[in-house]
């Protein structure tokens, strides 16, 4: 269960208010005008903002002084997410330990992850070598090796075309989201939260609100979405 | 429980090496100027000489600069404008000089200037009578060797930063491109460029050492160099000391007030496309500037390899003993070069700054006179020379290589500190595994520069070195000093090849396979 608890954020002169519950499992959009602040809380979900007040709750513990590499949450951010200089399955390796030994063992599994996104024998070249929709697959692999249960995703996949993004968000429902693991997806199209987010989450005018289910969301949305969905 | 907003300490790369590194660089300029200022302390009264030296320091800076850019100018505007083949490699050279040894450039200028060279042989057979580039002359035209390639690109960095729009616009409203477009530019520019030259001149040594001396052409640096060596007046030497840091403090506090320009830009091989300077007189003036500037650059060079070819069969063994201690020498300094000025960047912020900046702040002769004064009652000067060399030629390169390195952590950082942070990549596995990958290109231009630096370098050396201590530049300028010129050219030969040999492996070591 994810718990913002009368969170606060502000960067520079912008302010945001939080106060929800996330319970595990499955996908929730979020959704909201852009500049209305998605990013901002998935940083300081993530570790990389400290909140002005407040506080934020994985299973009831209190996340605060803990750096970004030790929460229990994964973050595909909207690009950079594999280093240029490592091999792909170095990349997806770093989710097993930041000192990058892995035994035979461990290699198998980075082997086993790497078929299970489609990049079988991919694994020795540079994140250069492959396509937009591949790199998206390996930084994927890497999240769903590191096992974290709180998965954040701020677009990561923006740069595709709809085609492949659909196919990336049936990746993210079918293998990320089968385990049990709680998946915060930002979006800014509406039908990426109709097909794979049964929850959305709203981030308008300064304040967070939701989960609701998606349906009603879209169905009846709130007045600041409405702008936003141009209804 | 609410708590208070506070910047967030995120965990990045290594901090502690860098506060060790700020500190040994702060002891290492700190404590020799101590000793300096110490032993200066005894109410020395500078005498007529200590004057002249002054005067003739800001002087010959003052008109090294003046005419390093004065002449830099019109080879800039020729290589802005103009493209022909070769034009990219004459860019290239125009950075040579910065990694030339002093002493390589003096023979090579000797060569074609100087008693016995081209010049005065052309001017012998017209019957005119020979010109001497020992003093004033001398010493100036040197630096303008040295720094009009600096300045050129200095300058050429300016040109080409006009957008290539504004030329559009001026060639479409038929407007004067001199006065609406260079004018503003060489406003901005040019003042930078002559203080940081001006800068470079006042500590010069080897230069005034070579081709200077005597009461009308010596430099402060020199004269801190003959009051130890020759007179033995380590008080007299502190006092000159502390008028060459003032010298530089002076000039530092200026370059506050004027922003230095950057002496490493790159991209120096576009060409500017312009509509106007199309008619044969002003391509016929290009053609003669670019040809005079490369001939001045080119000549001394290959007069360098020409004399020194037939010498490299017969060097003095010595001479290829002096050569293994030089490299030595250059690789341990170079080594730790990269190490203080890697573990200041990785720290960054003002300690790095203040940290990289304060060599500046001492040229190498007060360092050294502040370290002989320290090391002379406990051992020996000539015990110490090689080490105390290492050091000081380590130091004095540790600010090119923090501005190499700093700007590259950062960029580093700025791309993929996100994605290492969220990953737990922390402390020496962030070093190891993202930021080292990411530095190459710098790392091996740093260490290349560092080691090229102190391969040339004839400086403190001089001051420490019996014969049994020589470095390839000292050897070398024995050898002139005796008059034993084929020698002398050989060994100049070998020094040019394996400074431009130690900087080429460094810094394409950096370059293959490194990612772009």
């Amino acid at each position: 269960m994810l718990t913002l608890e009368a969170l606060r954020l502000r960067q520079g002169g912008f302010a945001l208010a939080a106060d929800a519950e996330v319970p595990p499992g499955g996908i929730v959009a979020i959704v909201g005008p852009s500049g209305g602040g998605k990013s901002t809380l998935l940083s300081a979900i993530a570790g990389f903002l400290a909140p002005e007040a407040g506080t934020v709750r994985w299973d009831g513990r209190d996340l605060a002084g803990l750096p970004p590499g030790e929460r229990p949450v994964s973050i595909l951010f909207q690009d950079g997410n594999l280093f240029p200089h490592l091999t792909v399955a170095q990349n997806v390796g770093l989710a097993l330990g930041p000192r990058l030994r892995l035994s035979a063992e461990q290699a198998g599994r980075v082997d086993t992850v790497l078929s299970l996104v489609g990049l079988a024998g991919r694994g020795d070249d540079r994140p250069g070598q492959l396509s937009g929709g591949q790199q998206s697959r390996a930084a994927l692999a890497r999240v769903l090796l590191s096992g974290r249960p709180l998965i954040l995703l701020d677009e990561p996949f923006a740069a595709l075309g709809p085609a492949l993004k659909d196919e990336m968000l049936d990746l993210v429902a079918g293998e990320l989201a089968a385990d049990g693991r709680l998946i915060l997806m930002v979006s800014h199209d509406p039908q990426d939260a109709l097909r794979v987010a049964e929850r959305t989450m709203i981030v308008a005018d300064g304040r967070v609100s939701g989960p609701l289910a998606t349906a009603e969301v879209m169905a009846d949305p709130p007045p600041a979405l409405k702008a936003y969905l141009g209804r | 429980m609410a708590h208070r907003a506070q910047p967030l300490r995120l965990p990045g790369p290594p901090r502690v090496p860098g506060a060790v590194a700020a500190a040994l660089v702060a002891g290492l300029v700190l404590g020799p100027l101590a000793a300096v200022a110490l032993r200066a302390g005894g109410g020395f009264a500078p005498g007529p000489a200590d004057w002249a030296a002054l005067r003739f320091t800001v002087t010959q800076a003052a008109v090294s600069a003046g005419l390093s850019v004065l002449l830099a100018v019109p080879v800039a505007r020729a290589l802005a404008r103009r493209r022909f083949p070769g034009r990219a490699a004459l860019v290239t050279l125009l950075g040579a000089p910065f990694l030339l040894p002093v002493i390589v450039a003096v023979l090579g200028l000797l060569a074609v200037f100087g008693r016995g060279g081209i010049l005065n042989s052309a001017l012998g057979l017209a019957g005119v009578d020979p010109v001497s580039i020992y003093g004033f002359r001398g010493v100036v035209l040197a630096h303008v060797f040295f720094n009009l390639p600096l300045a050129t690109r200095l300058i050429l960095q300016g040109w080409l930063a006009i957008p290539a729009e504004r030329f559009r616009l001026a060639a479409s409203l038929n407007a004067p491109v001199g006065r609406l477009l260079e004018a503003p530019m060489l406003r901005a520019v040019v003042p930078g460029t002559l203080l940081l030259i001006f800068l470079l001149c006042l500590t010069s040594f080897a230069v005034a050492l070579t081709l200077g001396g005597g009461p009308r052409a010596t430099t402060v640096e020199l004269a801190i160099y003959q009051a130890l060596r020759f007179d033995f007046a380590p008080g007299r030497a502190a006092a000159l000391a502390l008028v060459q840091v003032a010298l530089c403090l002076a000039g530092t506090l200026l370059a506050l007030k004027i922003a230095l320009p950057s002496a490493f830009g790159g991209g120096l091989d576009r060409r500017v496309q312009r509509w106007d300077a199309r008619g044969p007189l002003w391509r016929a003036v290009d053609a003669g500037v670019i040809g005079a500037a490369a001939l001045f650059l080119l000549a001394p060079l290959a007069m360098v390899v020409a004399r020194g070819a037939p010498g490299l069969a017969d060097l003095p063994p010595s001479i290829w003993a002096a050569a293994l201690r030089s490299l030595a020498v250059a690789l341990v300094s170079a080594a730790l070069t990269v190490a203080l000025a890697l573990a200041l960047a990785l720290r960054g912020g003002r300690l790095a700054t203040v940290a990289g900046t304060l060599p500046l702040a001492v040229s190498a002769l007060v360092l050294g006179t502040g370290l002989f004064l320290i090391v002379r009652p406990v051992v020996s000067p000539l015990d110490v020379a090689l080490p105390v060399t290492v050091l000081v030629n380590a130091l004095m390169s540790v600010p090119f290589a923090t501005a190499a390195l700093v700007p590259a952590v950062a960029s580093a950082e700025a791309a993929h500190g996100r994605l290492a942070t969220s990953l737990g990549l922390t402390g020496w596995p962030r070093l190891r595994l993202v930021l080292l990958p990411r530095l190459r290109r710098p790392l091996g231009f740093a260490a290349g520069l560092a080691a090229a630096l102190s391969m040339g370098d004839l400086g403190v050396i001089a001051l420490f070195a019996g014969e049994r201590q020589e470095t390839l530049p000292l050897a070398m300028y024995r050898l002139m000093g005796a008059y034993r010129m084929e020698a002398a050219a050989g060994a100049g030969l070998l020094l040019l090849a394996l400074t431009l040999a130690l900087f080429w492996i460094f810094d394409r070591g950096g370059r293959v396979g490194a990612d772009a």
